[in-house]
C-alpha cells in the first residue's frame, strides 16, 4: 500500500470499526456477537497499527488532503477552507505508533477485564472510536479537522467513564469529566477561532506561517492553554482526571497513556512555532506545569487508591511535559510522552490486573500480594522504577532530557523568561523526590508485608467494574494469559525505550540533543535515592502502617487533591446554578408574565368595554348626547376652516 | 419587465411540489373514518412524492448561468423560477423559484413531513382521528413549503399565514391535557407577528412599487430611513417565530402540548420560517436597516443562547427541555445572521438545517419516551439505558448531537456562528463571539444532566414497565434523520456549496 493512502487511513479505520461497531445491537448478545465486536475492535487497531508500521518503514514526509467545506469568501472577507488532511512526519508517526499500540492492548486486554459485561459491544466500538479520534488529532494538518478529533474524545470518554453501571459515582464522574474539559474548550475552539481568521485558512501550515499581531497572538495562544489545560489534566483544570477512575481499569490505561491527556501536549508541540514568537504565552505554561508537577505529586502520596495514585500520577507526568515545551524542548516532551505512553500504560494493565484478582481498589487492603502475582508485581517494579526514573529504565532517559532543558532555560537564551526556567527546574527537581517516594509506598503497601484483603473485620465492601456477580478468588493470582500478555508486551519499551535515545534514527528524527550524563545527573538521583529511602524506611520502621501517615496532618489536604474540587464548585458550579435559578425565575416571572398579562389585560380592558355598553338609560342618553355635541364641535370646526 | 418570461415548462416543477400535498390534503381529508389507516397510508405516499419532488431542483442549478443572457443581471439567481401574475390589481404575482439558501430547507420539510406521515401510520394520539391530523400535516406542508418558494413578499407573507391554523389544529386537537390554552397562546402570538410582517410587507411594497423578490434583493430601491422601519418591523414578525428571546414563551408552552409529529414539524421547519425569512426578506430586502439593527440583534442572540441554556438547567419535563434549547440553539442561527457576514449566514444555514435534523429526533424520542413511560418529568425517569438500551443509545447520540459535538451536524453551525463572530471583529463582536461559546459549555452542561438523569442510574418503575423494543415505523422515522446528522456532520457542503454567491449578493455586497 502506498503511504499517501496509509496516511489517511489511519485515523479513518479506527473511526470505522468504531461506527460499525456502534451499529451493534446492545444488551446481552451472546458469544456471537461479542466476538464480533471483539474482532471488530482489534481489528480496527491492529490495522491502525500496521498503517503506522507502514508509514514507520518508509520514514517520508508528506501532506495530503482533500477539501471538505469551504465558508465565507467573496468579496471582502478571507475564504476560510476546511479540509480532512494528513500531514505525516516522524514524530507523527512515532505518536501514532504509541497510540495504535496501546490501543491494541487494551483491546485485547478488554476482552478477558470485560468477559462478563453484557455491554461490552458498545465498550470495544467507544474504544476505536476513540482511538480514532486521537489519531485524528495526531495527523490532522487542519485546526478545525483536528478540533473534531479533541472533541470526539470528549464524547468517547464521557461513555466510557460513564460505562460501569453499578459504581453509582460514575454517571456524575463522567459528565465532569466531559464538562472540566468543555470548560477549556470554550477557549480553544475561540483561540482557534482567532487563528484561522486572522490567517484566513484553517490549514495548519498557513496558520504557522501568518505573521500575526503579538497581542492577538499571546491572545490565542492563552485561549488555546485553556484547552490544553482541559484535556490534558493540568492546573486548574485538572480536577476531572481523579474522578474519572471510576471508568472500567482498561480505559484509564486508554485515557492516560496514549489518547486524551497527551492531546494537549501534542497541540501544543504542533503550534510550537507559534508559541516561540510570545514569551508570555510560554510563561504562563510554565507556571502552570511547574504547579501541576508538584500538585499531582503531592496529591499521589496520600492516596489510598491504587488508581487514584496513578492518576494523580499521571497530572504530574504530564506536567513535565508541558514543562518541557516551556522551557523550550519540545522534542524532550514528546520523547517524555513516548516514554509515560508505555510505563503508564503498563502501570494502569497491571493494576487492573491486582484489582481483577483482588477486587478492590484500596491499597489498605492489599499486600503481600508478591509472592502470588509474580508478572504483575515485576510489571510494577518495572513501570513504577521508570515512573520514578530509575536508570536505565524509559522514564529515567526521557525525565533527564526535561531537567536538562529546564537547566539550560535558567542560563537563558530561551524565548521563555529566565524566572520561569528556574520555576520550572526547581519543581521538577523536588517532584523527582516525591515521585520516587510514593512510587515506592505503592509498590510496598501492595506487594510486601502481608495480605490485608479481610482487613480486621473482614470484607463487609467490594468494588469492582462488577461487584454485583464478582467472586474474590480464594488466592490471587496472575490474571489469565489475554491480560499477561499485553503486561510482558509494554514492559518492553517502557524498559528500554530510554535507550533509544542513543539510536541516531530516532533521536534525530525528534530532534533530541544528544544524551549526556553528566555530573548534573547526580542531583536528581539523590533526591530519588532519599525519596525511596524515606518511604522504604517508615515502612520497615513501623511495619503494616501506610507509610502516608507520617505526611501528619497535610495527609488529609494532599488526599483531597488541595481541595480544589471545592473551590471549583464554589467559584462555577453553584454561581452558574443560582444564575440558571434567577434568569428560570426571570424568564416565567418577567417575559412570560409580560405576555400572559397583555393577553389578560386585554381581555378586561374588553369587558370593560363591554360594560360600558351596557349602561343603564339615563347615561346612556348622557353619553348619546356628549357624542353629538362633540361631532357638531367637530364639523363646526371643520366648515368654519 | 423582461425577468418574467422563463416560465418554461419545468418551472411547472416548482407549482406541482406545492399542489401535490394540497391534493393530498383533500383526498385523506375526503376518505371515510372506517378507512382511516389507509388514508393515513395514502398520506404517506403523498409525502413520499412530494418529498421526490422537492430533491429534484437540484438537478436544474446549472441553468441558473442561464440568467447572463439578460441584460441587467439581478442579484438573486433561482435555479428554477415560476412567475405567473395573479392579482395585478395588487401587485401580486405568484412568482416561486429555488436557490442553494433555500433549497436545503425545501429538502428538509419534504423529508421531515414523510417521515412524519409515516410515523402517524403506526401511532396516532388518541384524542382526534389520525387521517385529518395527516391531512393537517400536508396542509402544513403546503404552508412551509411555499413560504420557503416564495420571491413575491405578498406570496411569502399569504404562506407564511396558511401554516397558522394548521397548526393550531393540530395543537388543540391532539394536543396533552393543557392543550387548549397553549394553542390559543401559539395562535395570538404568532398573529401578533403576522401584523407586523403584513405592515412591513405592504410598505416595501408600497414604497418599491413591486413585491418581487428579485428585483429588491441585494439593492432595493429604499430609502435607509424605510428600510431600519421595515426591518424592524420584520425582524419583530420572524424573531416571533424563530423564537428569538424574549419573545420565545409560545415555545415551551405549545411543545410541551404539541403531539409528537407536532413538536417536530414545529421544531423541524416550523421555526426554520422566522430564520429563513430574517435572511431572504430582511437582509434581502432591508440591507441597510439590517447593518443598522446588527448590534441589537448580535445582543439578543447571546442573550437568547445564554438564557436558553440556564433555563434549560433548571426544567424538569423533556419536551419543555428541549423546546428551551431550541431557544438557545436559534440564538446560535440568529448570531451567525447579525453578524452579516458570509461566513455567518452560511453559518445560520447549516444551523437551520441541523437544528432541523436533530430536534425532529430529539422530539421524536422524547415524545416515544412520553409516550410509552406515561410521563415528562425527569425526576420520574431514570435508567432508560437498562430497560431500553437502543433508545437509550439514540437519545445519548441526538442529545451529544445537539450539543455541538464536531463531526455531527449541530458543529458547524454553532463553531462558524462563532467564527463569524470573530472575523466581524472589534470589542463587540468578541464579547459576543466569547458569550456564545460559554453557552455551547452550558448546553454540554444541560444535555449531560438531561443524559445522566434519564438514561444512568437503576430504572424506575415507571421505566421498567415500558415496552424497549424499537417498532419498524419507528425506525424508518428515525434512521433518515440519525444518517444525516451524521452525513451532514462530515460533508456540511452538501448544504453550503454554491451558497457563496447568493449569500454575498442578499448581503448587497457586488452592488
Amino acid at each position: 500500500m502506498s503511504v499517501d493512502v496509509a496516511g489517511p487511513l489511519l485515523p479513518l479505520v479506527p473511526l470505522l470499526a468504531g461506527l460499525l461497531g456502534l451499529l451493534l445491537a446492545p444488551g446481552d448478545g451472546g458469544r456471537a456477537r461479542r466476538r464480533l465486536a471483539a474482532g471488530l475492535g482489534v481489528a480496527g487497531a491492529a490495522l491502525a497499527l500496521l498503517l503506522s508500521l507502514r508509514l514507520l518503514w518508509d520514514g517520508a514526509s508528506f501532506e495530503t488532503g482533500l477539501e471538505i467545506v469551504s465558508f465565507g469568501g467573496l468579496p471582502d472577507e478571507s475564504l476560510i477552507t476546511v479540509g480532512f488532511g494528513v500531514a505525516i512526519n516522524p514524530a507523527v508517526v512515532y505518536v501514532a505508533l504509541a497510540v495504535s499500540l496501546v490501543a491494541l492492548l487494551v483491546q485485547i486486554y478488554s476482552i478477558t477485564y470485560l468477559h462478563d459485561d453484557p455491554r461490552y459491544a458498545p465498550y470495544a466500538a467507544q474504544v476505536s472510536l476513540f482511538t480514532g479520534a486521537m489519531l485524528l488529532v495526531v495527523t490532522s494538518n487542519d485546526l478545525i479537522v483536528l478540533l473534531i478529533g479533541w472533541e470526539v474524545m470528549g464524547a468517547c470518554s464521557y461513555l466510557l467513564i460513564g460505562h460501569d453501571r453499578r459504581l453509582p459515582e460514575a454517571p456524575a464522574a463522567a459528565v465532569k469529566a466531559f464538562l472540566v474539559t468543555r470548560v477549556g474548550d470554550v477557549g480553544f475552539l475561540l483561540g482557534i477561532a482567532v487563528l484561522v481568521v486572522e490567517a484566513g485558512d484553517a490549514h495548519l501550515d498557513v496558520v504557522l506561517n501568518s505573521p500575526y499581531d503579538p497581542a492577538t497572538l499571546t491572545a490565542a495562544l492563552l485561549l488555546i492553554l485553556a484547552g490544553v489545560a482541559g484535556k490534558s489534566a493540568q492546573f486548574p483544570l485538572h480536577t476531572w482526571l481523579p474522578d474519572a477512575m471510576a471508568g472500567p481499569t482498561p480505559i484509564s490505561a486508554l485515557i492516560h497513556a496514549a489518547t486524551m491527556v497527551a492531546a494537549g501536549v501534542w497541540v501544543v508541540f504542533r503550534l510550537y512555532p507559534l508559541f516561540t514568537r510570545s514569551p508570555v504565552a510560554l510563561a504562563v505554561l510554565a507556571v502552570l506545569a511547574a504547579i501541576t508537577i508538584l500538585l499531582g505529586a503531592l496529591a499521589a502520596t496520600a492516596q489510598d487508591d491504587l488508581k487514584r495514585v496513578l492518576a494523580w500520577s499521571t497530572v504530574s507526568q504530564i506536567g513535565y511535559m508541558t514543562a518541557a515545551l516551556a522551557v523550550g524542548s519540545p522534542a524532550a516532551a514528546l520523547f517524555h510522552l513516548l516514554t509515560h505512553a508505555a510505563f503508564k500504560a503498563l502501570l494502569f494493565l497491571a493494576a487492573g490486573a491486582v484489582i481483577h484478582a483482588v477486587g478492590t481498589n484500596l491499597l489498605s487492603r492489599m499486600g503481600g500480594l508478591r509472592a502470588h502475582m509474580p508478572v504483575t508485581f515485576w510489571s510494577f517494579v518495572i513501570g513504577l522504577g521508570a515512573l520514578a526514573g530509575l536508570p536505565p529504565l524509559a522514564g529515567f532517559w526521557s525525565k533527564e532530557t526535561v531537567l536538562t532543558a529546564a537547566a539550560h532555560a535558567t542560563e537563558g537564551g530561551e524565548p521563555v523568561p529566565v524566572w520561569a526556567g528556574w520555576v520550572v527546574w526547581l519543581a521538577a527537581l523536588f517532584a523527582v523526590g516525591i515521585t520516587a517516594w510514593y512510587a515506592t509506598r505503592l509498590l510496598l503497601r501492595a506487594f510486601f508485608g502481608a495480605y490485608r484483603a479481610h482487613g480486621p473485620a473482614g470484607p463487609d465492601w467490594e468494588v469492582g467494574f462488577d461487584d454485583g456477580r464478582y467472586q474474590v478468588p480464594a488466592a490471587p493470582h496472575d490474571p489469565p494469559a489475554p491480560m499477561r500478555l499485553p503486561l510482558i508486551v509494554l514492559a518492553v519499551p517502557s524498559a528500554l525505550l530510554g535507550l533509544a535515545a542513543y539510536a541516531p534514527g530516532f533521536r534525530t528524527s525528534l530532534e533530541l540533543e544528544d544524551p549526556h550524563l553528566g555530573v548534573a545527573v547526580a542531583l536528581p538521583m539523590l533526591l530519588l535515592v532519599a525519596g525511596a529511602g524515606f518511604a522504604w524506611w517508615i515502612w520497615w520502621a513501623v511495619p503494616g502502617v501506610d507509610p502516608a501517615l507520617a505526611l501528619g496532618r497535610a495527609r488529609p489536604l494532599f488526599a483531597a487533591g488541595f481541595h480544589l474540587d471545592a473551590v471549583q464548585h464554589r467559584l462555577v458550579v453553584t454561581p452558574v446554578r443560582s444564575l440558571a435559578r434567577w434568569v428560570t425565575a426571570g424568564d416565567e416571572r418577567v417575559v412570560d408574565a409580560a405576555v400572559t398579562g397583555a393577553g389578560t389585560g386585554t381581555r378586561s380592558l374588553g369587558g370593560h368595554f363591554a360594560d360600558v355598553h351596557r349602561v343603564a338609560l339615563p347615561g346612556a342618553v348622557v353619553l348619546v348626547c356628549l357624542g353629538a355635541l362633540v361631532l357638531g364641535v367637530v364639523a363646526w370646526l371643520g366648515v368654519a376652516a | 419587465m423582461t425577468l418574467t418570461t422563463t416560465a418554461d415548462s419545468w418551472s411547472f416543477l416548482l407549482a406541482v411540489i406545492l399542489g401535490v400535498p394540497a391534493l393530498g390534503a383533500v383526498v385523506v381529508a375526503l376518505l371515510p373514518a372506517s378507512r382511516d389507516r389507509q388514508a393515513r397510508i395514502v398520506a404517506t405516499v403523498f409525502a413520499a412524492v412530494t418529498f421526490l419532488l422537492t430533491i429534484a431542483p437540484v438537478f436544474f442549478r446549472d441553468r441558473a448561468g442561464g440568467w447572463s443572457a439578460f441584460g441587467d443581471v439581478p442579484q438573486l439567481i433561482p435555479w428554477v423560477n415560476l412567475d405567473l401574475p395573479w392579482v395585478p390589481a395588487l401587485g401580486l404575482d405568484f412568482h416561486l423559484g429555488v436557490d442553494a439558501v433555500s433549497y436545503p430547507l425545501i429538502v428538509l420539510t419534504g423529508l421531515l413531513t414523510l417521515l412524519c406521515c409515516a410515523y402517524t401510520v403506526k401511532k396516532v394520539p388518541e384524542a382526534g382521528a389520525g387521517r385529518t391530523l395527516a391531512a393537517l400535516l400536508l396542509v402544513l406542508e403546503v404552508g412551509v413549503l411555499g413560504t420557503f418558494l416564495a420571491l413575491d413578499l405578498i406570496l411569502f407573507f399569504v404562506f407564511f399565514e396558511v401554516v397558522l391554523l394548521p397548526m393550531f389544529a393540530v395543537i388543540a386537537g391532539w394536543g396533552g391535557p393543557d392543550r387548549r390554552r397553549a394553542a390559543r397562546k401559539f395562535v395570538l402570538y404568532t398573529l401578533a407577528g403576522s401584523v407586523l410582517l403584513l405592515l412591513g410587507v405592504i410598505i416595501v411594497v408600497s414604497r418599491a412599487g413591486t413585491g418581487d423578490l428579485i428585483v429588491l434583493t441585494g439593492s432595493p430601491p429604499l430609502s435607509r430611513g424605510t428600510q431600519c422601519l421595515v426591518f424592524a418591523l420584520l425582524a419583530v414578525a420572524f424573531a416571533v417565530k424563530a423564537p428569538l428571546w424574549p419573545l420565545h414563551t409560545w415555545l415551551p408552552d405549545a411543545h410541551t402540548e404539541a403531539p409528537t409529529v407536532g413538536s417536530v414539524i414545529l421544531a423541524g421547519v416550523l421555526l426554520k420560517m422566522g430564520t429563513y425569512g430574517l435572511i431572504r426578506v430582511g437582509v434581502g430586502v432591508a440591507p441597510d436597516g439590517a447593518a443598522w439593527a446588527a448590534p441589537v440583534l448580535g445582543v439578543l442572540a447571546v442573550v437568547a443562547i445564554l438564557a436558553g441554556s440556564l433555563i434549560c438547567l433548571r426544567q424538569r419535563e423533556l419536551k419543555r427541555l428541549i423546546a428551551y434549547s431550541s431557544v438557545g440553539h436559534m440564538g446560535f442561527v440568529l448570531l451567525g445572521i447579525a453578524t452579516l457576514t458570509v461566513t455567518g449566514i452560511q453559518a445560520a444555514l447549516i444551523g437551520n438545517v441541523a437544528h432541523g435534523l436533530i430536534t425532529g429526533l430529539l422530539f421524536f424520542l422524547v415524545g416515544t419516551i412520553k409516550d410509552r413511560t406515561g410521563t415528562g418529568s425527569i425526576d420520574q425517569l431514570s435508567g432508560l439505558r437498562e430497560q431500553a438500551p437502543r433508545l437509550a443509545g439514540l437519545l445519548g447520540f441526538a442529545a451529544v448531537a445537539s450539543l455541538g459535538l464536531p463531526g455531527l451536524a449541530g458543529f458547524w453551525g454553532e463553531a462558524f456562528a462563532v467564527v463569524a463572530a470573530v472575523q466581524a471583529g472589534g470589542p463587540f463582536w468578541l464579547t459576543c463571539a466569547a458569550l456564545a461559546a460559554v453557552g455551547g459549555a452550558l448546553t454540554a452542561a444541560y444535555f449531560l444532566r438531561l443524559l445522566r438523569r434519564v438514561t444512568h442510574g437503576p430504572a424506575t418503575p415507571v421505566v421498567r414497565a415500558m415496552r424497549p423494543s424499537i417498532a419498524a415505523a419507528e425506525w424508518f422515522a428515525w434512521a433518515p434523520l440519525v444518517l444525516l446528522t451524521l452525513v451532514v456532520g462530515l460533508a456540511p457542503a452538501l448544504i453550503l456549496s454554491g451558497t457563496a454567491l447568493p449569500i454575498v449578493d442578499l448581503l448587497g455586497g457586488s452592488r
